[in-house]
């Protein structure tokens, strides 16, 4: 639905965008990540035709968005950072009026207005002035405007910031809803939120693509062992030695709590689940196991590692 | 084509309706044609519409930057112009609409200007050439200094700017008949050419020279034309 390939932006002498390449198939919801600054805004603008690219080339559902930029804009809904709307206006004139720009007759217009506005609970403030509404009202008008014409792909930059939690959980639930039906393509630096609506994350640093892969894969990716934590009261050497005879068991490292009883942090192969059999040496030899729990390296870890990684390492 | 362009135009006629700009250039506008209205005719006690048609170059160079200082660069300032450009819709259906906006907002000053020559049909007897005549010279005249305000307005993202750029720029037309005086040779010509005082002598008189009519429109596809480029190259940076 969406093919990138070596797309390039320059502003003077700095490169904003250098050499992306990647490719969104129909359905999938693709989050953007990167540190302010890495390029994530002025590829989604270069995305819905806004600003063309210095070099490289992109197409939005079989359109080159240069060259046949005004059909490719007819299948985008796009949301930009700051929310830009007409604060003198009420959302049900803007959604109007976006509306018309886009083709719609005034029958398909309110249908679709009120089907938009139940989706981003906007309903009870369509009749009041834009300018009148709270930050979080705001941010939903704008994701409304980017709906309305039910586009084939939509582009959000940074849809949940400004607003409330509850917000923010019905706001990913909307637009994960959309995926499947919609491509989606997201931006954001909230890390939690990339592994709780993407299929797939491209980590942007600096103008490149640092990584492209699911949430789950990059983190197995980045630590080429899996990880269990267990604490256990017991004697700690003993318990090490037991531990470290287990099948599949990497390493073991002991962390001191303070207390009686000890923590240690297993490493076992990849896809090795080794969970049971600790379970069951610990039982075995008599001691306490108290806690059992699968250790995941965080997005935000995994983040850190790739964008402050040098350059060319 | 005509459906955007008449969206945008609604859009940009409503929020004048609703900024109490429109709303204070209007009343600034009947005040100062009620005061001349009232001076002229108590001088000459005559039923011609004529003097006071020839004065709205005057009122109407301060008023029209005030009209379209907002057009463009209030949109790019805010950032709903990243919001049109990305939407399916052409430059020049985007400043199209602008400018048919702002022209049906002069349209709506001049239908309320228009008490001033029904109380000269109702207590005299004008001549109803110089009537339709200065009334179109007067719509022409504003629609070119609409033309350059929207240029003006295209090139900033700064309302004042705006504001500025547009009034010297029609100043200095306007002073270009007197400059002609100063000056000889060619370049007086050129001057007296685009005065558009001097263009607009004769409308008032019920005299509609083709000559006149080019100008105008010259002057107002010219401005649309190189502010459609302006947008567009606005992508650019």
């Amino acid at each position: 639905m969406i093919t990138v390939e070596h797309l390039t932006k320059h502003y003077g002498r700095v490169a904003a965008v250098d050499d992306i390449s990647f490719e969104v198939p129909k359905g999938e919801i693709l989050g953007f990540l990167g540190p302010n600054g890495a390029g994530k805004t002025t590829t989604m603008r270069i995305l819905t035709g806004f600003m063309p690219p210095t070099g490289g080339v992109a197409t939005v559902a079989g359109y080159d968005i240069f060259k046949q930029s005004l059909e490719a804009r007819r299948h985008i809904g796009y949301l930009p950072e700051t929310v830009p709307l007409y604060p003198e206006m009420t959302p049900r004139s803007y959604l109007h009026f976006v509306g018309k720009i886009r083709g719609m007759d005034s029958n398909l217009r309110r249908a679709r207005i009120s089907d938009v506005a139940e989706k981003c609970k906007i309903e009870d403030m369509l009749d009041r002035h834009i300018g009148k509404l709270s930050k979080g009202y705001r941010q939903r008008v704008g994701l409304a405007q980017a709906l309305l014409g039910n586009p084939d792909v939509l582009i959000l930059d940074e849809p949940t910031v400004g607003l409330d939690p509850r917000q923010i959980i019905e706001t990913r639930q909307v637009i994960r809803d959309l995926g499947g039906e919609h491509t989606v393509i997201l931006s954001t630096h909230i890390l939690p939120e990339v592994s709780m609506t993407c299929e797939r994350v491209v980590i942007i640093n600096r103008g490149k693509v640092a990584a492209i892969d699911t949430p789950a894969n990059l983190q197995r990716r980045m630590r080429g062992t899996d990880e269990v934590e267990v604490e256990v009261r017991g004697p700690s050497e003993a318990v090490r030695a037991a531990l470290e005879s287990i099948p599949d068991v990497v390493s073991v490292n002991e962390r001191d709590n303070g207390a009686e009883t000890c923590i240690f942090e297993v490493g076992c192969s990849v896809g090795m689940d080794v969970r049971e059999s600790i379970a069951r040496t610990i039982v075995q030899r008599g001691w306490g196991l108290r806690e059992l729990r699968p250790t995941a390296v965080s997005l935000e870890e995994i983040f850190v590692q790739l964008v402050t990684a040098e350059p060319g390492t | 084509m005509i459906r955007n362009v008449l969206a945008v135009a609604e859009r940009e006629v409503k929020s004048y309706f609703a900024s109490p700009v429109a709303w204070v250039v209007t009343a600034f506008f009947i005040a100062i044609w009620g005061f001349l209205f009232a001076a002229i005719l108590s001088g000459s006690r005559e039923a011609n519409i004529r003097p006071l048609l020839s004065n709205f170059s005057v009122t109407f160079l301060f008023l029209a930057p005030l009209l379209t200082m907002r057009l463009i660069a209030e949109e790019a300032r805010s950032g709903t112009l990243e919001v049109l450009l990305t939407q399916p819709l052409r430059e020049v259906e985007l400043v199209l609409g602008k400018y048919l906006g702002s022209v049906a907002f002069l349209v709506f000053m001049l239908v309320m200007s228009l008490y001033f020559p029904t109380i000269l049909l109702i207590f005299g007897n004008p001549d109803k050439g110089p009537l339709y005549g200065g009334y179109l010279g007067v719509l022409l005249q504003g629609m070119s200094f609409l033309a350059i305000g929207l240029l003006a307005s295209s090139l900033t993202q700064n309302q004042i700017i705006s504001v500025a750029v547009t009034f010297v720029a029609l100043l200095l037309f306007w002073l270009s008949d007197a400059f002609s005086r100063l000056l000889s040779g060619p370049v007086a010509q050129v001057a007296q050419y685009v005065s558009i005082t001097k263009r607009f002598e004769d409308m008032p008189q019920g005299v509609i020279d083709t000559k006149d009519l080019v100008f105008f429109l010259t002057v107002i596809i010219g401005c649309l034309f190189i502010t459609t480029q302006i947008v567009a190259a606005r992508r650019w940076r």
